[in-house]
């Protein structure tokens, strides 16, 4: 299988902070991989490095081959790479349905330039209401997006990093906000929608029971630097994973 | 009936009726509903503005650009046509934004704000001191035909309200389609988080430029019809207190609608000619408050009273 | 020679004018972030209390000498009376709204202003020039001055060191040093945000006030006479940095020699020069020239 995403020492520092160290990685096509780590680990910096939104310092990024690095987060996006965040990224002033049709919206006019879209034949209202239903929030279709509970602003957010038919889709912590018994039914939602479009999934995820049931492999991160990857059932037992951290005693929620 | 087809049908009715009334209207009055209409447009660039999430300060600049671009091509270049003034006026503001907008695009908020008032300031200053341009005094600027027919006589004596009429319609629709269209989607959207818009691969920038050039233009074509009607041009339309003017008009109609501006405008004309009449050391006392009102009371400015109370009858 | 000196003298002179005005309107905004408009009809306010005040004096048949006093004592008036009223009764109300609401609000606030300064003084002119020529000339080089020149820059002075001593030395000053920082952290804390604020409007009100009172002398006094210092000020405080000290001495004196050296030698530029300045700072400084890091949001 062909690495999709190829991180090569890249690394971030802000004066004496050192935000991400060195990290190495390739990742692979149509795999769901799981990034853990404490607060402050670098796992927002790498998602951010890989977007755009950060320059690295040094190191590069490459997708499908071609370098990334450094690029403006829309050139990114419109070559299919989509992210959502953790604090969802929404247009509060608008409903959920006029929040997707910007976005398919800027994937019509610019249908040259997108990699990838979800339209077709379809126009950007059609392709809206399907994404309203395909995500479940037709119920919230016309309601103001201020208003909307968090985890439904949360799958909007998703929903809307779909807009482009992307190749890779970044999620930082989807769960985060959502409460416990609702955290397994927005992860079925969210990957049953895309992965019939073998988009490879990197998700940042706080909730260990999450990460071991949807993901193929695990990148553990500490300090800033990549201390374990491979399947997770071998990351969830390597000892130095425990302690920094899952934290001693097991499985649950990270100690962060 | 789609909310565009209704508004366009409600403007439509304003201008057929306005037309109509032009035999019966006095001098005066008809003066006052071109003056109106030309703030309007102004206002009608802040509206958009505002949708995309910036308060200009500067749109003095470009309805000043807009009127001394129409003054020079009847004096210099012998423009007679009072028509095309008005496009060549709304032509050089347009140019104007489109090069400031290089620089104001980068720009939000407070400093924006302050970097246009900055510009228009600039303006005036060199207005004040180029002899060529009349200095403080200005020039005279006097159209002489429209479209073939001579202003001074027959149909032509409406000549330039019926320019003011039209322009205003056709300024208000067009922009009505564009805020509707997926581009002018954008506007809102940059304005609630240009963040995600950059990550729906949109180019924010190129946006806010676009949006600064049609509001630019909006206020030039309001500058030459100002030119046209009164028949002078003078530096003060580049002072920073006539684009407070602007925004006074623009925050008490609110942006709810394209046709906000143009009925407000028309309001406050009228309602400052009462008061200079009356209580000349009051008006703007008044108008703060208003202001203040709205600011602080009905943040959508007073046309989402009526909206309120058409939806409420639904 | 005499023309570099003049321009030297001149610019210091403005300079000092300019910080004491601009000195105001950025410690409102560090402290409340508030771009206050209605600064300029603040230092109006200051002018009219001024001649009002000075002229009562005069008619009283006092001591000349006793006007730059009641100058002083005007802004004082101005600021105590006027600066808790504004705060109080309508800033107030809007905390923590939008930094562009804001400055919408204090625009209507000018609008208010300007006619309530007609209704109270009318709209023809006041001098009070008494104390401008009271103190006679001073002879430097080639040029002559007026003494109340110098007391201008006397002014700038005293104020900026009384700043500088007040915010940085005083325990008060730590407080409002604090609540630019953050006004959450602060309150937190147990500061009175509220009284703060009053405070520190007060403050920049009065030395708006000072601004105009120190002005009425070498001007007639009219209505709007507000409307242009305003733009001054800004251009001012921008340059320099929005709420810091320094950049507004900078600025001032930067706006200051730049007007002093176009007046003297391209007299075509005189009015625009300022403001393009400002642009210019604006387009490479985005925040001026004392800038403040920003943290990430996402």
């Amino acid at each position: 299988m062909s690495a999709i995403l190829e991180a090569a020492g890249l690394t971030k520092t802000f004066g004496a902070v050192t935000a991400a160290a060195n990290i190495s990685v390739s990742i692979e096509e149509d795999t769901v991989v799981g990034l853990i780590g404490g607060n402050g680990a670098g796992k927002t910096t790498f998602l951010n490095l890989v977007t755009g939104y950060l320059k690295p310092t040094s190191g590069s990024v490459r997708f499908l081959g071609r370098d990334i690095t450094g690029m403006a987060p829309r050139r990114i996006t419109r070559l299919g790479i989509c992210r959502s965040f953790q604090i969802p990224q929404v247009f509060d002033s608008l409903t959920a349905f006029e929040n997707l049709l910007v976005g398919l919206g800027i994937v019509f006019m610019g249908r040259s330039a997108f990699v990838g879209s979800h339209l077709g034949d379809a126009t950007p209202e059609a392709a809206a209401e399907e994404m309203l239903a395909r995500f479940r929030l037709g119920d919230y279709r016309d309601e103001p997006v201020s208003v909307l509970p968090e985890g439904v602003r949360k799958l909007l957010d998703i929903a809307m990093a779909m807009a482009v038919k992307p190749r890779i889709l970044l999620l930082d912590e989807p769960t985060s906000g959502v409460s416990a018994d609702e955290k397994f039914a927005l992860m079925d939602l969210v990957l049953g929608a895309i992965r019939a479009d073998k988009v490879t999934v990197l998700f940042v995820e706080h909730d260990m029971d999450i990460v071991r049931r949807y993901t193929q492999r695990i990148l553990a991160f500490y300090d800033g630097k990549v201390i374990a990857d491979g399947d997770p059932a071998s990351v969830l037992a390597n000892a130095e994973v425990r302690r920094l951290v899952v934290g001693e005693g097991g499985p649950g929620e990270a100690p962060c | 009936m789609s909310t565009f087809r209704r508004t366009t049908l409600g403007l439509a009715i304003a201008l057929v009726a306005l037309a109509a009334a032009a035999p019966l209207l006095p001098r005066w009055a008809m003066f006052l509903v071109i003056i109106s209409l030309a703030k309007g447009l102004a206002a009608l660039g802040l509206l958009l503005l505002m949708r995309t999430g910036l308060v200009s300060f500067g749109q003095g600049l470009y309805f000043a650009t807009g009127a001394y671009a129409a003054g020079v091509a009847a004096n210099s270049l012998h423009v007679g046509d009072a028509a095309l003034m008005v496009l060549g006026g709304g032509a050089a503001a347009a140019g104007v934004a489109a090069l400031l907008g290089l620089l104001l695009a980068r720009y939000r908020a407070i400093f924006f704000a302050m970097l246009s008032l900055a510009f228009s300031m600039i303006l005036y200053g060199l207005l004040v001191k180029t002899p060529a341009l009349g200095s403080t005094d200005g020039f005279n600027v006097s159209p002489r035909t429209l479209l073939g027919l001579s202003l001074a006589s027959g149909p032509g004596r409406y000549g330039i309200y019926g320019v003011a009429i039209s322009s205003a319609f056709g300024c208000a629709v067009v922009l009505d389609r564009y805020l509707r269209s997926y581009l002018g989607r954008l506007a809102p959207a940059i304005r609630d988080n240009e963040l995600r818009v950059e990550y729906m691969g949109a180019s924010v920038r190129n946006v806010v430029h676009l949006n600064l050039v049609v509001a630019g233009a909006l206020a030039g074509f309001g500058g030459a019809i100002t030119a046209l009607a009164v028949g002078h041009v003078d530096p003060e339309m580049a002072y920073w207190t006539t684009s407070g003017e602007f925004v006074f008009v623009a925050i008490l109609s609110g942006t709810a609608s394209v046709a906000a501006p143009f009925a407000g405008a028309l309001v406050l004309e009228m309602l400052r000619s009462f008061a200079y009449e009356h209580a000349p050391n009051s008006w703007q006392l008044v108008m703060g408050a208003a202001m203040l009102a709205v600011i602080l009371f009905l943040p959508d400015g007073l046309w989402s009273v009526f909206r309120r109370r058409r939806r409420a009858a639904t | 020679m005499g023309t570099i000196l003049a321009v030297l003298v001149d610019g210091v002179i403005y300079a000092s004018w300019l910080f004491i005005i601009a000195a105001g309107l950025t410690i409102v905004y560090g402290v409340m972030r508030i771009l206050n408009m209605a600064h300029g009809s603040l230092y109006a306010l200051g002018a009219y209390a001024a001649a009002s005040l000075a002229g009562a004096w005069l008619r009283a048949g006092l001591a000349p000498i006793g006007t730059y006093a009641m100058l002083v004592l005007a802004a004082g008036i101005v600021g105590v009376v006027v600066g808790p009223l504004i705060e109080r009764g309508l800033l107030r109300h809007v905390y923590g709204r939008d930094e562009v609401v804001l400055v919408l609000v204090t625009y209507a606030l000018f609008l208010m202003i300007e006619d309530a300064v007609k209704l109270v003084w009318g709209v023809e002119s006041y001098f009070v020039t008494e104390p401008y020529g009271l103190l006679g000339n001073v002879e430097l080089g080639p040029l002559s001055y007026p003494v109340y020149s110098g007391i201008l820059v006397l002014a700038a002075l005293v104020v900026g060191v009384a700043l500088r001593f007040g915010i940085y030395g005083t325990r008060y000053g730590k407080l409002l040093i604090a609540v630019i920082h953050d006004r959450e952290v602060s309150a937190a804390l147990g500061i009175n945000v509220n009284r703060v604020y009053l405070v520190t409007f007060t403050l920049g009100t009065m030395l708006a006030a000072l601004g105009g009172a120190l002005t009425a002398p070498t001007v007639s006094v009219v209505p709007g006479m507000g409307v242009e210092v305003i733009v001054l000020a800004f251009a001012v405080v921008v340059i320099g940095g929005l709420g810091s000290m320094p950049g507004a001495a900078l600025g001032a004196l930067i706006v200051g020699l730049v007007r002093s050296a176009s007046v003297h030698f391209i007299p075509q530029v005189e009015l625009f020069s300022i403001y393009l300045v400002m642009a210019l700072v604006l387009a490479f400084r985005p925040r001026g020239l004392f800038v403040a890091p920003e943290a990430r949001k996402i």
